[in-house]
């Protein structure tokens, strides 16, 4: 995996470095805008990294300029302005996704991972996800594990199915919050939790091995042990 | 309810003006019309007066030139020549036995130290003994001629009395018309003025309210209210000039402590991913989750700012909130059981619930923004979790007004005591009995900052028990289908 940071906050920029590095990526850095967008033009990487508020040339206009020369390279926008309106316009703007800093890496990281997921080439619009034994008919709404029928809510078939889209990556509360609810706010409690403990319940409690691991000061993960 | 009412009345300004207005005007008025009533009636009884006086005068003149018989001579000529006229002759001997004179008898009443004398004319007149014995009023004046002959020179003063009554009548009159004129013109003059104190209070009562961006209404005329109109505002200016510069200055602290934070909480998760001993790892989880904490508060405290800085008001959609509450219900729910607590949501949005100009079957939107209605919802739910006990019942439902919508969170718990319920949505506030609880006494000022946001309004109620939060939105509409 080939990753631009393009963040003029050098501290941040070094972490971030780094924390790519341990997961096995290959990091380059940008501390301004204009080399930001002639770095990502002209090289060739997985995913983009950049900050919106930078000097020289700010992450909204290298988006906009990548996306008009045809670049499709995913896009990461990071911001200290998280308000909705914001967040929309990093997203009109040809963000694929959008941060408000401050984030734990393993946020970026997952949600890294989720844009990379998404921008695999020759995905079919799937009617089955499997994961193990585990089987979803998205066309009859059916979920079975071991050939065991379970009976979901749809709130929880929601939940299941983002897990299983994204089976074997770390999904964070934030994540779940912003595409299974699709509400963006903060919740006080981790009431995510209970609504993930309750799907487990159901899917992993008669059953073995368990498919749906809570991932330490990240979030979850379903997979296939 | 009458005498509440009529105390209410007697109390108010307007009626205490006007009263005072009129008592005033009422009191100069009186002063005026005394002025009158002497200066005319007065003058012309003194006219009378002088009139005896003069007489008694020649009279007496004339006794002591042509004694006795020129005396009598000149009452029985007098008496003859006028014979209707107002004049009163006595003269009398030493026992009041009546010698010459258009009297029958000398009068009983007293005369004054002066000589003066006020009687009642019970006979006729001599000269007109046709007429009917009427009663009328004289006023004479006696005077001692020497050799004990007394002489009374008097006038029938019923002229003078009619014309008095008539002036009094008048000024009486005058006066009465005065005093309702005077209330009048006071409860007019007193309207005036409050209306233009309640506009000033009206205000008040809004800025009291929450919504500091009031003025109270100028009419440039430069006048004491205006200048008071204009004086408040300054100070209401600078009052928002102030909170805001406070804000600011929190604001600012909250932002620039974030980037160190989120950096020392970045580095707490490195070291934490490193090998560390199990002591030493649970103290760095309980440092990143206090790291954690702060950021949240900073967050909600920045989050705040920025619902009050008013900037997301350009977003706003016409939403329908039933699902919004059915969705936060959901999401919330699972939390409730685990307590033991029911959570219900019982939206009734329908005509039939009182919305006079609501469509039949169609409920009411709100004209807002989805997501910062969520968080407020959310905030209240999780308050009524967090703070009622186990087994509490919470009911969050929305009730359609004429023209108002009421979305509602109610509880079953302990409720809040009333002298702290402004104080609840206070940033920071915490009622000490739960202090114990996670959170940082942002979650109801959020609600406050959304529902000012929405021009809505965060009441904090008793629910008999418990406690029961409502947002009213008064610019609720019809949802077009």
């Amino acid at each position: 995996m080939r990753v631009l940071i393009i963040e003029d906050d050098g501290q941040l920029a070094a972490y971030l470095a780094k924390a790519f590095g341990e997961v096995g990526a290959l990091v380059e850095h940008a501390a301004d805008g204009r080399d930001g967008l002639l770095q990502a033009a002209g090289g060739d990487y997985d995913v983009l990294v950049v900050d919106r508020m930078l000097p020289l040339l700010d992450g909204l206009g290298i988006v906009r300029t990548l996306r008009a020369s045809g670049d499709k390279t995913p896009v990461l926008i990071l911001s200290a302005l998280g308000d909705v309106d914001d967040r929309v316009e990093g997203l009109r703007a040809g963000g694929d996704d959008y941060l408000v800093k401050p984030f734990a890496f393993s946020e970026l990281h997952a949600r890294v991972e989720a844009l990379l997921r998404r921008a695999v080439p020759g995905d079919q619009p799937a009617t089955r996800l499997v994961v193990a034994d585990l089987e979803m008919d998205l066309l009859t709404r059916e979920v079975v594990r071991a050939g065991e029928r379970i009976a979901l809510q749809p709130r929880e078939f929601r939940l299941l199915e983002y897990l299983m889209r994204h089976a074997g990556q770390v999904v964070t509360r934030t994540m779940l919050l912003e595409q299974v609810w699709d509400y963006n706010f903060d919740p006080q409690t981790n009431v995510i939790d209970v609504h993930v403990s309750r799907l487990r319940g159901k899917i992993d409690k008669d059953f073995d091995p368990p498919l749906l691991q809570t991932v330490r000061g990240a979030g979850y993960v379903l997979r296939a042990a | 309810m009458s005498f509440v009412r009529l105390s209410f009345v007697l109390s108010s300004f307007t009626f205490r003006l006007a009263v005072l207005y009129a008592l005033l005007l009422g009191v100069s008025v009186a002063i005026l019309l005394g002025f009158i009533y002497w200066s005319t009636a007065g003058f012309m009884a003194r006219q009378t007066d002088a009139t005896i006086d003069a007489e008694i005068q020649g009279l007496a003149e004339q006794y002591r030139r042509r004694g006795l018989t020129g005396l009598s001579t000149l009452i029985v000529e007098r008496v003859a020549r006028d014979p209707g006229g107002a004049g009163v002759y006595l003269l009398a001997d030493n026992d009041y036995q009546p010698l010459v004179g258009n009297l029958h008898a000398w009068p009983t009443a007293e005369p004054d130290g002066d000589g003066w004398l006020e009687f009642r004319l019970r006979e006729p007149v001599a000269g007109r003994p046709a007429e009917p014995p009427t009663e009328h009023a004289a006023r004479a004046m006696v005077f001692r001629l020497r050799g004990g002959l007394r002489l009374l020179v008097g006038r029938d003063v019923r002229e003078l009395s009619a014309t008095r009554a008539v002036i009094q009548d008048a000024l009486a009159w005058g006066l009465a018309m005065t005093a309702g004129l005077a209330l009048l013109g006071g409860s007019l003059m007193s309207a005036g003025v409050v209306r233009r104190i309640e506009a000033i209070n009206e205000v008040g009562r809004e800025i009291m309210d929450g919504d500091l961006s009031r003025r109270a209404p100028s009419d440039g005329s430069g006048d004491e209210f205006d200048q008071l109109a204009v004086n408040l505002n300054r100070m209401l200016a600078r009052i928002e000039a102030l909170m805001a510069s406070v804000r600011q200055v929190s604001d600012n602290i909250a932002h620039d402590l974030r980037t160190p934070l989120s950096r020392l909480h970045t580095k707490l998760s490195q070291l934490r991913d490193t090998d560390l001993p199990a002591e030493s790892a649970a103290s760095v989880d309980a440092a990143i989750n206090d790291a954690e904490e702060l950021l949240s508060a900073f967050n909600a405290l920045l989050r705040i700012a920025r619902v009050e800085s008013g900037s997301r008001r350009a977003a706003f959609t016409d939403l329908d909130p039933v699902p919004l509450l059915h969705d936060v219900a959901e999401l919330y729910e699972p939390l409730a059981a685990d307590k033991g607590q029911t959570l219900d949501v019982r939206p009734d949005l329908s005509a039939a619930s009182g919305a006079a100009d609501a469509d039949m079957g169609r409920g009411l939107c709100v004209h807002g923004d989805r997501d910062l209605l969520f968080q407020a919802l959310a905030n209240l739910l999780d308050n009524a979790i967090k703070y009622t006990p186990e087994g509490s019942r919470i009911l969050l439902d929305a009730i359609a007004l004429s023209g108002a919508l009421d979305i509602s969170v109610t509880d079953s718990g302990p409720g809040i005591p009333a002298e702290l319920r402004r104080k609840v949505v206070q940033r920071f506030y915490r009622i000490d009995e739960s202090r114990s609880a996670p959170g940082h006494g942002l979650g109801l000022s959020l609600v406050q900052a959304v529902a000012q946001l929405h021009g809505a309004a965060l009441r904090l109620d008793d629910a008999n028990p418990g406690l029961r939060v409502v947002l009213r939105f008064d610019q609720a509409k019809s949802l077009m289908a």
